[in-house]
């Protein structure tokens, strides 16, 4: 089994190190790096320009497969991602970026995944009831709403909510309050910041996993081994728990890996919207000041985020699927 | 006052609420089954019998409607809750289902799924003294090294150990009735005649009551007591097995017996063919619901549906007419005649003609591991070295269990590619050698008929497009397809105007029959029939058999006929050819085979098919095979049957050396060839 | 389910099973019954209807307005709701109802060519992989496997520089090419289990070539499948272009879409809510009504799923 997840991890960390590279080539090829300097006033001298953009290793004079293989070489050899525009290190800008990015996105995500879980399983154990069609019909709407305009229409009902209790009690613009004394005050303001995008994480991924679950459980349900637990006299609700939910669960380690995308693209859309200096910040700001350097480090973050969560679903498959294991 | 039975059910009936109508499952069943008794009930599919044994367990979905009653020592079932009920299940009532694959949870081990069900009963039971248990019961139900296989999940069993490990659930709480439920349908027929025997033994130590549901009348021949046959939803006749066997009174119980091929009596006449299809049972007709398909039906049939009539000594049957056969006036050959053979066609067929000729045939799969770096870990001996000829007009039946290769081997004849070894044959040419064209010119004389008559026609195309395919590779145009598909249709017994419509209107019998049609389309020499037979229900099989026999006289053509019933194989082969792990180990034309079969995997597989004769299954001793096929990769030295081999352990140490290193070959023996060292000291009786 | 994870078999549900040992019920044909099913399913009607009125109304909600979408009416810029502006006006006093109509025409026009598209897509790249095994398959699910680790959304926005400037068809494209992969794999592996059923096999030992199996064959087989991932394809397009117009790298002004909109509407999104309001709940209406129609489709097609479970 070890063997197997771990030829599973290098498997995955080839497909990561191609698409870093694809990321670094395609941002190099598309984004022009000089066009920032036009705007200048006065305009910088043309050998400024490319004085510059050789510092940065940017310079598109230099061909494009000796300016990759130097930034490759330097992420292997000084572990350094190069520089961004205004000359910060990309490595340390985006280790402090995905601090605060990683504290949205796993607690969203593994509130979403348990909550989602529940639903899914509860849903398919009442099918067609109310609460089975409650469910239903919400994870469907939440699923309708982009999550940008889930987390918009969040910040107008927490506004009107403040209004109504005249007080700061949801709080909606970057991570924290600056400048606050005392740790309860701190936690406090940190946990008012991170209520409204947590909601709204976590609800498009509880959404997401219910409907997965829920249709997992189903198909699960009419499956023979039910039926044998129940001739050895289990009830039916014990037979679907201790069998059904057991079994239901394999797939979902795969649907953890694809849905992971959505999810990382939602606290992406969700940073942005409620001003948080993450990596998706990052990744959408360097693109459109032409950053090469900053859009191929993101482009490594989001392949890193996939490697991991997909190393994590075969791990988790493999754990729960005899099957697999060999 | 006398003791209530075990189990009675009262007039009980099942219906299921659908869109399109209200399905009746079962309509009001009556029976009854004492302490210790073993009753089986048979049916083809959809005749109620496994519904009704559902409704007794109280597993049925909760849309289904179920009235009448059952009573389990006088005391009432039906209407208990699921609580109540799960406290009787697995302890009083215990259930073995159809498919060993399906029916134990993946991600659970064996000893744990056995013990779950005794900790269920025995709540001061401790998991220690449960797994203790869950060992013993293993052992019980012969699974070798029971300490070792009770940590194994069920993916790691073959489907025969699986049924074992499903058999010890179920006795593990010493149940007073064990249902079982198709329980031997999905294994082969070695397997089966193993698992029968551990569920003979199982009722013998538990003391239970045995109701055995299946489609086979020779299982319940060997083992039942009493039978009941269902039909639509009723039962139309139960009774003591030797009095149903001998004197059937219910027409569909005597066309049923009489449609059976036989291993002792088949291929000498005609099979008695049982034409049509059981009714829907979402709008029944009034009248007796087998009246269509009855021969002796008469205008009363229409109006009122007979019920079960006691007869004498326990038997009854729901017959109107049962009276004249029951005293003989009508006999059961009046009611379903043996038809007459068709006349030869005008054909003439060149029988010292070659059609097929396998020489040494060899296929060799590479087993490998690893997703990235693939490696070799062993090697698949599917097709070991094999020979087989067919000549003109000749019907070569191939048998074997699954996994010996023989399917691997049809594959290799209709793929016309040159062989890892060995060559390939068809009329005269060798396929190696053929070039693009040729081949697929070849390909109008080698057709096939698979076994699955629904997975056979795809859903999406009509029957005239369906039958027309394969001359659509040859350029055949339009309006000729059509005449021409007209002419088969007539050819296999269907109307012609049902060419417009889609394979799911048709029964099995008949897609069967477009399947033989469209096989027909190109007027090929040989045809590749890949158990043709076998996934229909027994009824519909005799009126397929009689119709390739037929087309084999009228059209002169050759078969090569793949399956396992060797029943089926006696009673339409020339010769036959029985296939063990990869290679040919008994062949010869197929009276002598059958009457005189030389190696003690023929016997044992002969000894293993169960006859529709209660009298005859009791006085066979039957030659059981120890344990499963050997996994085609491990490497065998010597006789790669002699770890089965009931012969084997009849031989001195000295003989059996011979068998441990030397690998016998096909050697001629009396009239046919058998690949085995010790024919002469076989004192085995295959029937 | 079935939908979703090409390794769980359908099961048999037991009165189909019942009623006829072929399991497919006599006199409908398959299409006749999906369509009982889908008939019977309140959601599916709830969708549809909703669904249909959102066409009409993009197609002629214009002719019923007083204000074209480049009007500017100064005097009333930044109101609410109005008897005159219905959706009310933004802040350079553009009709909202006027802009909201074009935006939807623009997003359902993307939608409903790029679902389909990247079905299209799925269906022959899936169909060819897992008919021709071998290499081909493992290239081509080699490649579908590296399509998905790459962040789809984030490789949109740094192409949007190259079809920024072109014409909204190349952005559909676009987002079509990235739609497609998942179900690519579905598609894939039920050729997979399609290429062993019998009656590819047979198809395959007359003589048929490989084009004609997989048009005649295979492509039919999953056409219900395939239907279902347009409908629902149609919802990821949408909602790929809105992310992608609301941060500024999809449609440009002045075209508009319900994403442009959305964007202009957010600063002030809490003190006038109806200029980020009304998009919005259009928006999240077609979503919601399409993806309804999808699922009830999925249910209706699905052999597992019905009401005679237990």
């Amino acid at each position: 089994m070890i063997l197997y997840t771990v030829r599973r991890f290098i498997n995955y960390l080839i497909l990561t190190v191609l698409a870093t590279v694809i990321g670094y080539v395609l941002a190099s090829a598309v984004l022009s790096p000089a066009a920032r300097f036009y705007g200048k006033n006065p305009r910088p001298s043309d050998a400024a320009i490319e004085a510059s953009l050789r510092r940065l290793g940017v310079d598109p004079n230099v061909p494009l497969l000796q300016r990759t293989w130097e930034w490759m070489s330097n992420i292997f050899l000084h572990g350094s991602f190069g520089l961004e525009n205004n000359l910060d290190p990309v490595g340390h800008d985006m280790l402090v970026r995905s601090g605060i990015s990683l504290q949205l996105l796993l607690i969203g995500s593994l509130l979403g995944a348990l909550l989602g879980v529940s639903f899914g399983v509860w849903g398919a154990v009442r099918q067609y009831r109310l609460s089975d069609q409650v469910v239903t019909y919400a994870s469907y709407l939440i699923l309708a709403t982009p999550v940008f305009v889930f987390g918009v229409i969040l910040m107008i009902l927490a506004t009107n909510f403040n209004d109504a209790v005249s007080k700061q009690v949801i709080a909606f613009t970057g991570q924290y309050t600056p400048g606050l004394d005392g740790t309860w005050n701190i936690v406090l303001d940190r946990v008012s910041h991170l209520f409204l995008p947590t909601i709204a994480l976590a609800a498009l991924g509880a959404a997401e996993y219910s409907r997965y679950q829920r249709n997992a459980m189903l198909d699960v349900l009419s499956a023979d081994y039910i039926r044998t637990a129940r001739s050895k006299g289990r009830t039916r609700g014990s037979a679907m728990v201790r069998h059904g939910v057991r079994v239901a669960l394999i797939p979902m380690s795969t649907y953890f890996a694809y849905s992971f995308g959505t999810l990382v693209a939602g606290s992406t859309f969700l940073e942005l919207i409620f001003s948080w200096h993450g990596m998706g910040e990052l990744a959408l700001t360097s693109i459109t000041e032409n950053d090469v350097n900053a859009t191929a480090g993101s482009v490594f973050y989001l392949s890193i985020l996939v490697l991991i969560s997909s190393t994590l679903a075969e791990v988790l498959y493999a754990a729960l699927d005899p099957r697999v294991r060999i | 006052m006398t003791e209530p039975p075990l189990l009675e059910v009262r007039d009980l009936s099942v219906s299921f609420p659908q869109a399109s109508g209200i399905v009746r499952a079962v309509r009001g069943i009556s029976y009854t089954v004492n302490q210790g008794e073993f009753l089986g009930i048979v049916g083809e599919s959809g005749s109620g019998k496994s519904v009704s044994s559902m409704a007794v367990m109280g597993l049925l979905p909760r849309n289904a409607v179920v009235t009448g009653d059952v009573l389990l020592r006088g005391e009432s079932l039906l209407g208990r809750d699921d609580r109540e009920l799960s406290r009787l299940r697995g302890k009083e009532i215990a259930m073995i289902f159809q498919d060993p694959l399906s029916a134990l949870t993946p991600v659970y081990t064996v000893g744990n799924q056995i013990a779950e069900g005794l900790m269920l009963h025995d709540k001061g039971l401790g998991a220690k003294a449960a797994a203790v248990r869950a060992v013993e019961l293993l052992r019980v139900v012969g699974i070798p090294a029971p300490e070792r296989r009770v940590n194994a999940f069920p993916h790691e069993f073959s489907g025969g150990m699986r049924q074992r490990v499903m058999i010890a659930i179920a006795i593990a709480n010493d149940p007073n009735l064990i249902i079982a439920d198709e329980p031997t349908t999905a294994l082969d027929v070695t397997i089966q005649a193993q698992i029968l025997e551990v569920l003979q033994k199982a009722k013998e130590l538990t003391g239970a009551a045995v109701v055995l549901i299946t489609h086979d009348l020779g299982v319940v021949a060997g083992n039942a007591d009493r039978i009941a046959v269902m039909y639509a939803g009723k039962l139309v006749e139960t009774g003591a097995v030797d009095d149903v066997f001998t004197r059937p009174v219910m027409p569909y119980t005597i066309g049923l017996l009489r449609s059976v091929p036989n291993l002792v009596t088949a291929g000498r006449t005609r099979l008695v063919p049982l034409e049509g299809r059981p009714p829907s049972l979402s709008n029944l007709p009034p009248g007796c619901p087998f009246e269509p398909r009855c021969p002796i039906a008469v205008s009363a049939c229409t109006t009122e549906e007979p019920p079960l009539l006691q007869l004498r000594g326990g038997h009854d049957a729901a017959c109107i007419r049962a009276g004249e056969i029951e005293s003989g006036v009508l006999h059961p050959s009046d009611v379903f005649p043996r038809p007459e053979p068709v006349a030869e066609g005008a054909k003439v067929v060149n029988e010292r003609e070659s059609i097929l000729s396998i020489n040494g045939l060899v296929k060799h799969f590479p087993l490998t591991a690893g997703m990235v770096f693939k490696k070799q870990i062993g090697t698949v001996k599917a097709v070991d070295g094999i020979d087989l000829e067919i000549r003109g007009g000749e019907v070569l039946g191939l048998v074997g269990e699954s996994g010996c290769g023989k399917s691997t081997t049809i594959l290799e004849v209709l793929e016309m590619t040159s062989p890892q070894v060995g060559s390939i044959t068809i009329a005269g040419r060798d396929v190696a050698e053929l070039s693009k064209a040729e081949r697929l010119s070849m390909r109008k004389d080698v057709q096939i008929v698979f076994q699955d008559p629904m997975a056979a026609l795809d859903p999406r195309l009509t029957i005239e497009d369906i039958v027309g395919e394969p001359l659509t590779v040859h350029g055949t145009s339009r309006t000729e397809r059509r005449r021409r598909v007209a002419e088969l249709l007539d050819l296999v017994g269907l109307e012609h105007t049902m060419a417009g419509r889609y394979p799911h209107e048709f029964s099995g019998g008949q897609r069967q029959r477009v399947g033989i049609a469209r096989a027909l389309a190109t007027s090929p020499k040989l045809l590749v029939l890949d158990e043709p037979v076998s996934a229909l229900d027994v009824s519909i099989q005799a009126g397929i058999m009689n119709l390739l026999e037929d087309l084999k006289l009228q059209l002169g053509l050759s078969y090569l006929f793949v399956a396992h019933d060797l029943a089926v194989v006696r009673q339409i082969a020339d010769t036959v050819a029985v296939m063990y792990l990869g290679r040919i180990v008994e062949s010869g034309e197929v009276g002598e085979v059958f009457a005189r079969p030389h190696h003690p995997y023929t016997q044992a597989l002969m000894s293993a098919v169960p006859i529709p004769d209660p009298e005859a299954e009791r006085s066979r001793v039957r030659i059981l095979l120890d344990g499963d096929l050997p996994s085609p990769t491990d490497e065998i030295s010597g006789c790669n049957f002699h770890g089965r081999c009931p012969l084997f352990k009849l031989l001195d140490p000295a003989r059996q050396q011979r068998c441990l290193t030397e690998d016998p070959h096909l050697r001629v023996i009396d009239t046919t060839s058998a690949a085995c060292h010790h024919v002469d000291q076989n004192t085995l009786q295959p029937l | 389910m079935a939908l979703l994870d090409p390794t769980t078999q359908g099961e048999v549900d037991l009165t189909a099973a019942l009623v006829d040992p072929g399991k497919a019920p006599r006199n409908s044909s398959r299409a006749r019954l999906i369509w009982l099913r889908l008939r019977s399913t309140p959601r599916f009607w709830v969708g549809a209807v909703i669904v249909v009125g959102m066409i009409v109304w993009a197609i002629a909600g214009l002719w019923i307005a007083k204000w074209s979408p480049l009007d500017q009416d100064l005097i009333n810029s930044s109101t609410g709701p109005s008897t005159s502006h219905w959706f009310g006006t933004d802040d350079i006093g553009q009709d909202i109802y006027a802009e909201t109509v074009s935006g939807l025409r623009k997003s359902l026009v993307i939608g409903l060519i790029a679902g389909p598209v990247g079905t299209l897509i799925a269906a022959f790249v899936g169909a060819f992989a897992g008919y021709l095994g071998g290499k081909a398959d493992a290239v081509i699910s080699w490649l579908i496997n590296f399509l998905l680790v790459l962040p789809a959304f984030f490789i949109l926005v740094l192409l949007s520089p190259v079809f920024k400037s072109l014409s909204f068809l190349v952005l559909t494209a676009f987002i079509a090419m990235f739609s497609w992969m998942i179900m690519a794999q579905v598609i894939r592996a039920q050729t997979k289990s399609l290429r062993d059923r019998e009656f590819v096999k047979a198809a395959r030992f007359m003589g048929v070539g490989t084009p004609t199996i997989i048009r005649r064959h295979i492509l039919p087989n999953v056409a219900s499948l395939l239907i279902i991932d347009a409908t629902l394809g149609v919802v990821a397009a949408i909602d790929s272009e809105t992310a992608l117009s609301y941060f500024g790298f999809g449609i440009q002004r002045p075209q508009v879409s319900l994403g442009v909109l959305l964007a202009d509407g957010t600063p002030s999104a809490t003190t006038r809510p109806w200029m980020f309001l009304f998009p919005a709940i259009v928006l999240i209406v077609l979503l919601f009504a399409v993806s309804l129609v999808g699922d009830a489709l999925r249910d209706a097609v699905d052999p597992t799923s019905g009401n005679t479970r237990d």
